[in-house]
């Protein structure tokens, strides 16, 4: 096991990310998390946030998160109607000399409250969510949970990509959700590396594609961890190969570390075989990490 | 008395659309003068807030009721303040719904479904 | 024509393996793939026809006209998306604009306008039988419950007269699902017996519940894990939701799916359970009174 000082991949945020939902994104971040010594784990996946379940973290604090929905004081408001016409998401209605506000299709842009002639308007916190940080072992643990019903994750993930949570010493895995939508691109913005999971399949690779056009629109420095690999050809490594894709590991296809990640154990711990395999994944990537590092900051 | 539909084109013998927030056109019918008038439906190309903007419009043009074959919780917020009340389309063609309103014979919508956001933040 | 929709909260349960095996077992007519993230319903359904394109437009983003602009700072200062910066001249990240229009309504020197701006683009592929409609939403948008609207807008306005339309959803709670769930007649979810699977499941059945849609469940590669396999029957049973059948784990799905083809296609233990599925589905879906 590397002493992380000397590899100088401290401070390193980490994003792993696949354009399809299980792949693999959980196995490998949680893996790599807990095969570190000492780092940090931040779910993403506000939607269907997993690694919880698999750090089952102690001494877990949490703090919601809202976002801001306009009011209005009924005693100034005079129905002109500014701020209706104003909105572009339609989320005010005047009916009946009353103002009515759609909370869940405000986009909290402010608008309204700055067009409003009579200073009629004010904010009011509305709670979209939480953010959740507790302690498993070794690894500091961020989970982002979206309440259900709720647009957008963005907040959630704002809150806990915060410089702040970035502790010195320690290596930092971004656990994305899957795609390729804005709220990855949230996730990734202030990545230093991303690792692409990719699993050998027709659908797979396909969306392997869109979440590679992704880190190269982000000029992100990317390597891709090939999971779930069987005997048989792999369209996912052939796409590597055609495409000058960095491959910085491969995990077999194996119904042990299967089953092991559906009772959402984490692999490294259960196993000295995977501990092996996922410590000479982080060696690979951090190598590749620090290289970036020196190339881009010489 | 003036009745809202939403309908796929501008005549009396259009069908009435599926949807009432992404609807093209409403017809506004006065049931005393017979008169139909069909405005254009702004809120179809709204990315989100659609049922909000459309229910705004059938208020903004005086409708009493409004005939539909669903509506969704966001909109039925703006019309129910608005004392609209809200009937179920028995048929596909507007005309035979109209028709059916004046003889009393249609009911009263009672399964509002769930509103959804077609926006999702950027 | 009723409209089956398939979901499955988490992705990679295999809810597009089995949408394409009820689409060849019913030879449906008419179809959709509501993932606009990530569709790939199309790789195995065969098309070999080029699909009509339409551009998908969804907020307008905010442009600055360096030619008027005084660089005073207004926009930037109330932009609540951190989509302006102030680089060596002011400029909007279109990615992060949502269209609001607040930088366009400050701005003194009246320098920003909202342009439309393409999110996406919808295909639709269709012969004389059948119709197929599915859409691509373009990176870093977030539009997407629209996209899917207008997907299945599209696959009802081209069917043909048909009874039954099967629509393939996307993964996740948010706001793409809750549109796919708008106007259906069935939920069939597709739930895989993991840990994060089941708790996925459960919050795709919350978010299905706000609708009261009809809904049922199955278990894919549910000999991956026995144990959780019982635990979600228990959890159907207990909620009072039709537990229709389990399909097993089969690595013959695999080479099919990456020849192109459906599991019903070859002869394989998955597709032999997906028959039964589909079966009960159907019942379900086209039973009269009760649901």
């Amino acid at each position: 096991m590397p002493d992380f000082m000397d590899t100088g991949a401290i401070n390193m945020r980490i994003a792993v990310l696949s354009g399809k939902g299980g792949t693999g994104k959980t196995l490998v971040s949680v893996n790599l998390a807990a095969a570190s010594k000492e780092s940090t784990y931040i779910d993403c996946d506000v939607e269907e946030p997993n690694g919880h379940l698999f750090f089952k973290p102690e001494g877990v604090r949490e703090e919601e998160i809202s976002v801001k929905i306009p009011k209005v004081d009924e005693e100034l408001c005079n129905g002109c109607r500014k701020c209706v016409d104003f909105c572009n998401f339609n989320a005010l209605a005047y009916i009946k000399n009353k103002l009515i506000v759609f909370d869940d299709v405000c986009h909290s842009c402010g608008g309204c409250i700055l067009v409003c002639p009579e200073k009629a308007l004010t904010e009011k916190a509305k709670v979209i969510g939480k953010v959740q940080k507790g302690i498993s072992d070794e690894v500091t643990v961020w989970t982002g949970i979206l309440n259900t019903g709720e647009a957008t994750g963005i907040p959630i993930i704002k809150k806990l990509l915060t410089e702040k949570n970035l502790e010195a010493n320690k290596q930092t895995f971004i656990d994305c959700p899957p795609g390729s939508a804005c709220i990855v691109m949230e996730s990734i913005k202030d990545a230093d590396h991303c690792v692409l999971v990719a699993e050998p399949t027709l659908f797979g690779v396909h969306n392997l594609n869109m979440v590679y056009d992704l880190v190269k629109l982000f000029n992100k420095p990317f390597g891709v961890i090939l999971n779930k690999c069987l005997d048989e050809e792999n369209p996912a490594e052939k796409f590597c190969f055609e495409n000058n894709i960095k491959i910085l590991g491969r995990i077999p296809f194996d119904n042990e570390l299967g089953t092991l990640n559906s009772n959402a154990e984490i692999a490294v711990n259960k196993n000295e075989k995977y501990r092996e395999l996922f410590s000479s994944l982080l060696k690979t990537v951090a190598k590749e990490v620090q290289c970036n590092e020196t190339t881009t900051n010489p | 008395m003036k009745i809202a539909i939403p309908v796929d084109e501008k005549t009396l013998e259009s069908n009435v659309c599926v949807s009432f927030g992404r609807t093209p056109y409403f017809l506004i019918y006065d049931v005393e003068t017979k008169e139909s008038i069909f405005i254009d439906n702004s809120a179809a190309a709204s990315t989100g807030g659609a049922g909000i903007k459309a229910a705004q419009i059938i208020v903004d043009n005086k409708a009493n009721a409004l005939l539909t074959p669903r509506l969704g919780e966001n909109a039925a917020d703006v019309l129910k303040p608005a004392e609209i009340k809200i009937y179920k389309t028995a048929t596909t063609s507007a005309k035979d719904n109209i028709d059916a309103f004046i003889a009393g014979k249609l009911h009263l919508l009672d399964e509002i479904h769930a509103g959804f956001h077609g926006h999702g933040g950027n | 024509m009723k409209q089956l929709l398939i979901l499955s909260g988490k992705g990679g349960t295999g809810k597009t393996t089995i949408a394409s095996a009820f689409i060849k077992l019913a030879d449906a007519k008419a179809y959709a793939d509501c993932d606009v993230d990530a569709p790939n319903l199309h790789l195995i359904t065969g098309w070999n026809v080029e699909p009509e394109k339409t551009d998908y437009y969804g907020l307008p983003k905010a442009e600055i006209n360096l030619e008027l602009c005084t660089q005073c700072d207004q926009c930037r200062q109330n932009c609540r998306f951190d989509a302006i910066k102030a680089e060596s001249h002011y400029k909007v990240d279109p990615f992060a604009c949502e269209g609001c229009g607040v930088c366009a309504y400050v701005c003194p020197a009246e320098a920003i306008t909202l342009v439309p701006a393409v999110a996406g683009e919808l295909m639709l592929y269709s012969d004389r039988e059948k119709v197929f409609s599915t859409a691509q939403l373009k990176m870093g948008s977030g539009t997407s419950g629209m996209l899917v609207t207008e997907v299945k807008k599209q696959m009802k306005s081209a069917a043909v007269d048909t009874g039954l339309a099967i629509i393939d959803g996307s993964p996740g709670i948010g706001c793409p699902v809750i549109a796919s769930l708008s106007g259906v007649d069935m939920v069939l979810i597709v739930a895989e017996p993991s840990i994060s699977g089941i708790s996925d499941m459960e919050r795709i059945i919350t978010t299905a519940a706000k609708f009261g849609t009809k809904t049922a469940v199955c278990i894919n590669k549910y000999d991956t894990n026995i144990v959780n396999t019982e635990k979600i029957e228990e959890f159907c049973n207990k909620q009072g939701l039709p537990y229709i059948g389990s399909i097993p784990f089969d690595s013959n799905a695999v080479k099919a799916i990456n020849n192109g083809q459906t599991i019903v296609d070859i002869d394989c233990t998955s597709g032999t359970a997906v028959k039964e599925v589909y079966h009960k589905t159907m019942n379900l879906l086209f039973e009269q009174g009760g649901g």
